[in-house]
């Protein structure tokens, strides 16, 4: 099973992680820059946390086999404190970078008018960098959240297959479906989706625009639940091409939006240099 | 060697690696960028998708050669960094700006454009060097230890670059001038190193073993 997890933050897994991953089929990632737990409070704690974005994390991950792509954007939370603002300045030259494939996450957390504000200026940032988006709908007040961002992104003249929305669930899957966006999935241990629901909404729905991810974090999550789901949807009697529909040619598509997806395996950055693995030394 | 010089070596050896496509959007990109220096920050990031990512390494002449094998992504930016239609310290805050403001990719390729450039910004680029020797990301340390860095890094950061290369796995083979610049302290340095590991019952690697050899 080849896997490509399109929502997970890996800057806040462990190496055992990303070998667990491999074993489990995971190929490719997209890592969509959001907050980290504890509220930021300057531009200079973002510009480190999206230079490993695009510098040391990417480097990890291709120890391990796994290709490591990211979205950048300010997140809908960090969006309400002025001290953060300044961050919609450094973007531009963000988005134009090579492993960076959509906006993102972008949408609300409170739904305050500083969101709206913020969440519409990076709609028109990708309408420029010519990305698709990733789009985080609310833990609280979901379905009024996510009719909002259906509404927002209309009005932003995006065309809705360059939009995911992501943590959908059993009440907002089909407002989502109907507006041509893709939709997205984040199965966890005990909140959000899990993976026997995940079976029973792409029995419903099919498995057209359909993006399952394990959105693990720093939060109680598990990198592993795409693969999970995988097993969850054979064992239902989905074919394997459907699972390798929904698992990696669904992403595939929707981020090679942004011309920008490397799929090939990643050399281990040691045979840049005449077959020496960065792995075999102590780390410095 | 200067940047002339790079400049028609990196050009012919990475001309034949190029499609038809990636030749003409290179070519236009380095027009751009000697016409007017800002064009650089969006079209050095995407050297990569444009002119392709094959990892074998380019045949260059004498000039652009050091320890580290040309790439065809590395020679595209290099290129492009070598027509910034300005020098000394106007150069030097370009570059770190480009620095940065770059994902690794584009930082090595700043780094690696020192070789040629270092003659135009001086010491100016130095601060760059210990940033990218302070990673663990052996992209950097390998590009931060061509020339100018053999060149003009203080005598203890550069013996501790070397070092470092052992540690996180960059061949010494990349290091510009290590026999040049080798001296008894980076000898003693290395000759604890080996018996540290000797001592924790783990192999010496040969790359300390074959410095160690000949001196």
């Amino acid at each position: 099973m080849r896997i490509f997890d399109p929502h997970i933050h890996m800057t806040s897994r462990t190496t055992d992680d990303y070998e667990r991953m491999y074993e489990a089929g995971v190929r490719a990632l997209v890592e969509p820059a959001f907050w980290l737990g504890q509220p930021r409070t300057s531009v200079g704690s973002f510009v480190d946390y999206f230079d490993g974005l695009v510098g040391w994390e990417p480097f990890r991950a291709a120890q391990f086999g796994i290709r490591h792509h990211c979205t950048m954007a300010l997140n809908p939370k960090e969006a309400n404190d002025p001290r953060c603002r300044p961050v919609l300045e450094l973007l531009p030259r963000y988005l134009e970078k090579d492993g960076v494939v959509a906006v993102g996450e972008v949408g609300y957390d409170s739904m305050t008018p500083e969101e709206d504000e913020v969440f519409a200026q990076q709609l028109a940032l990708a309408l420029e960098h010519d990305l698709p988006v990733l789009v985080h709908t609310p833990h609280r007040d979901k379905a009024e959240g996510t009719r909002r961002s259906l509404d927002v992104v209309r009005e932003s003249g995006l065309p809705p297959e360059r939009v995911v929305l992501d943590h959908l669930n059993e009440v907002t899957v089909k407002m989502v479906a109907e507006s041509g966006c893709w939709m997205g999935f984040s199965i966890y241990p005990d909140t959000k989706m899990d993976e026997d629901r995940m079976v029973a909404i792409l029995r419903e729905y099919g498995t057209e625009r359909m993006l399952v991810n394990s959105a693990a974090d720093w939060g109680r999550s598990d990198p592993l639940k795409t693969r999970r789901t995988g097993d969850a949807m054979l064992a239902a009697g989905f074919t394997e091409d459907d699972v390798d529909r929904v698992l990696w040619r669904n992403p595939v598509e929707f981020y090679g939006q942004s011309g920008r997806l490397t799929l090939d395996a990643p050399l281990d950055p040691g045979t840049l240099f005449e077959g020496n693995s960065v792995l075999r030394g102590t780390p410095a | 060697m200067t940047r002339e010089e790079v400049r028609a070596e990196l050009a012919a050896a990475l001309e034949p690696a190029l499609t038809a496509e990636a030749s003409a959007w290179l070519a236009d990109a380095r027009k751009r960028i000697a016409g007017d220096a800002d064009a650089a920050a969006v079209l050095l990031p995407a050297a990569g998708r444009r002119c392709g990512r094959d990892p074998r390494p380019l045949s260059v002449g004498d000039a652009a050669s050091g320890g580290l094998p040309w790439t065809v992504e590395d020679a595209a930016r290099v290129l492009m960094l070598l027509e910034l239609p300005c020098t000394g310290d106007a150069l030097a805050a370009r570059l770190d700006d480009l620095y940065w403001h770059g994902d690794a990719n584009e930082r090595r390729a700043v780094l690696r454009s020192l070789d040629a450039l270092g003659a135009e910004v001086g010491d100016a680029a130095l601060p760059l060097l210990n940033d990218a020797l302070r990673t663990n990301d052996t992209r950097l340390v390998a590009a931060a230890l061509g020339r100018y860095g053999a060149e003009r890094l203080p005598a203890h950061n550069w013996r501790q670059a070397v070092l470092k290369c052992v540690f996180v796995g960059v061949p010494l083979s990349v290091v510009a001038g290590l026999d040049d610049r080798a001296d008894g302290e980076l000898t003693r340095m290395m000759t604890d190193y080996a018996r540290e590991r000797t001592a924790a019952g783990r192999d010496v690697p040969a790359d300390v073993a074959r410095f160690l050899e000949v001196r």
